[in-house]
């Protein structure tokens, strides 16, 4: 046996393994499984954006970028960014483009987080925010937020959280895996706590555009807030460009400067062929964006509408392609819920509780699929919760 | 848009049952909403896609550019119409440019399309020139690409 775990740094051993990875080794395993449990488009990245990255493979684009990401890309994001979140950011100073936005909410709590300081960040949420904090020695306190609310961030639940010492608070909606959304009269209060406690807020908006119902509203656009707000944002989730790794982080230029030192020193640049298809995407790329999301849309009605007949309670996810539905009737755990669906019918969704310990009691579907694997998964899910009686 | 309209232009081969389940609809009242399409003349009427490639019977396709005089009254119309009507003709545009209509036509053989062409239309009072172009080869039909994408493999089953 290896002894070479004794080399391993004390927090990342304790780090838990990402619960979807465990449920990934079993799917894997498993043939012709129908998955739902993609956390990605089923689209391919429109070919329009595609083509610009083999554009500039042809013109020999191959060189390392500035750290702070193209000129022309950055000089786009800003003008995007005010268009469709009201938020005006210089492009020289206040923009950083990183590789996805899974490194800017690293390289944003390592710019800002000391030892023991304390994050505070709503579950279920993406996987990656409680490692993320634990990585940098930081301290993570989740809040939980519930169906009752439609998976809302309760205001109240996050003053009752807050403690000395917390110097941060994570946002993300819409949300990653419950599809909730918090709407501007909460943002309102929450940027109140947040300018009461002088607390920085890392609001993580990668699913804005795929907002359903009424307008989403970013918190860095309530008055006061810019200057206590990192926005990131990116392109994996509304122009279907995961494989790119391209996301960007808009604030105060301190913040900016420190975030780029950490991704200067870690990571040079993003990808310069990725970062040309992200120019063309965020220039050209409304109406593919309004495509896709209209077939989203059209989805998520009938997903939430099938999980509420089967008899899994399922609030209408407002943003993202993720329905979160209630097994509770079945009093079954989570992960038996998901491992028996498997066994059983050979459909793979997520067990609520990779997103955390509030994702007990629920499963995380994604809706970015055919029509026809969404009702013979939906079908397959009636059958199995029906055997469960 | 009529959101059973939507569906179907999606492409997603549905049955009327499946269409009422994804739209919260009954199979009854999407077949009704089909039929409201059609009595409209939105939904001219369905068919498959076929890989031109790969037609069992070999027929010839050719785009044929057609001039022709225009009318006192109607125009182009009576004549285009006339035109359309044969069953050789799958498609009849009128066109702005160096010519009046495009029309798309399928036969069994290239000798088939030529009889049409002077048999048939270039005898048309009021037909003035016609330009008749055979088709080589597919790239895409109708949206669809001819070259099948290679299944995705890297992509993970399960992902956060």
């Amino acid at each position: 046996m290896s002894t070479a775990n004794r080399f391993v740094a004390d927090h990342v051993a304790g780090l838990p393994r990402s619960g979807i990875r465990d449920f990934f080794a079993i799917v894997s395993q498993m043939k012709d499984a129908i998955s739902l449990g993609i956390g990605e488009p089923d689209f391919v990245t429109p070919w329009h954006i595609r083509e610009a990255a083999i554009y500039a493979l042809e013109q020999g684009k191959t060189s390392y970028t500035d750290n702070r990401g193209l000129i022309k890309l950055r000089r786009a994001l800003s003008t995007y960014v005010e268009e469709n979140f009201g938020m005006s950011y210089s492009p020289d100073t206040e923009i950083l483009v990183t590789v996805g936005v899974s490194e800017a909410i690293d390289i944003a709590l390592r710019a800002v987080i000391n030892p023991g300081d304390k994050v505070l960040y709503h579950e279920p949420c993406y996987v990656s925010y409680h490692p993320s904090v634990t990585l940098t020695h930081g301290q993570a306190i989740g809040v939980p937020t519930s169906a009752e609310d439609n998976f809302a961030l309760d205001v109240d639940k996050v003053i009752a959280a807050w403690e000395p010492g917390v110097k941060v608070l994570m946002l993300n909606f819409p949300t990653n895996p419950t599809g909730g959304v918090t709407d501007r009269a909460k943002l309102e209060r929450l940027a109140k706590f947040a300018v009461e406690k002088d607390l920085l807020i890392l609001s993580d908006e990668v699913y804005a555009e795929l907002t359903y119902d009424g307008q989403h509203t970013s918190i860095a656009s309530l008055p006061g807030m810019r200057d206590r707000v990192i926005f990131l944002h990116g392109f994996s989730k509304a122009w279907a460009m995961t494989g790119f790794r391209i996301g960007f982080a808009c604030g105060a230029p301190e913040l900016i400067e420190a975030m780029m030192k950490v991704h200067q020193y870690s990571m040079m640049c993003a990808p310069i062929l990725s970062q040309e298809a992200a120019t063309e995407a965020v220039t050209n790329g409304a109406e593919s964006v309004a495509r896709m999301k209209e077939q989203y849309h059209r989805r998520r009605d009938f997903v939430a509408r099938r999980f509420n007949e089967i008899g899994l309670k399922c609030h209408a996810p407002e943003g993202t392609f993720y329905a979160f539905p209630s097994i509770q009737s079945t009093g079954l755990k989570s992960m038996d819920f998901c491992k028996g669906l498997l066994d059983a019918e050979k459909v793979a969704v997520v067990p609520g509780t990779a997103f955390g310990p509030s994702g007990e009691g629920f499963f995380r579907a994604s809706f970015s699929n055919s029509y026809e694997q969404l009702i013979t998964a939906t079908d397959a899910i009636e059958r199995y919760v029906g055997g469960l009686g | 848009m009529n959101p059973v309209l939507k569906l179907l232009l999606e492409g997603e081969p549905l049955s009327t049952e499946q269409m009422g389940q994804v739209l919260g609809m009954s199979e009854t009242e999407v077949a009704m909403e089909l039929e409201k399409l059609k009595d409209q003349g939105t939904l001219l009427g369905w068919r498959p896609i076929l890989n031109p490639a790969l037609d069992d019977d070999e027929n010839v396709r050719a785009v044929i550019e057609v001039k022709i005089s225009p009318e006192r009254e109607g125009g182009f119309d009576r004549l285009a119409e006339r035109i359309s009507k044969f069953d050789r003709v799958e498609s009849c545009y009128l066109m702005s440019g160096a010519y009046d209509l495009l029309l798309v036509i399928r036969a069994e053989n290239l000798k088939r399309i030529a009889q049409f062409v002077f048999e048939k239309l270039a005898t048309l009072e009021g037909v003035n020139a016609t330009a008749t172009h055979f088709m080589l080869k597919a790239y895409k039909e109708q949206g669809y690409f001819i070259a099948r994408a290679a299944a995705d493999e890297d992509k993970p089953a399960v992902s956060p």
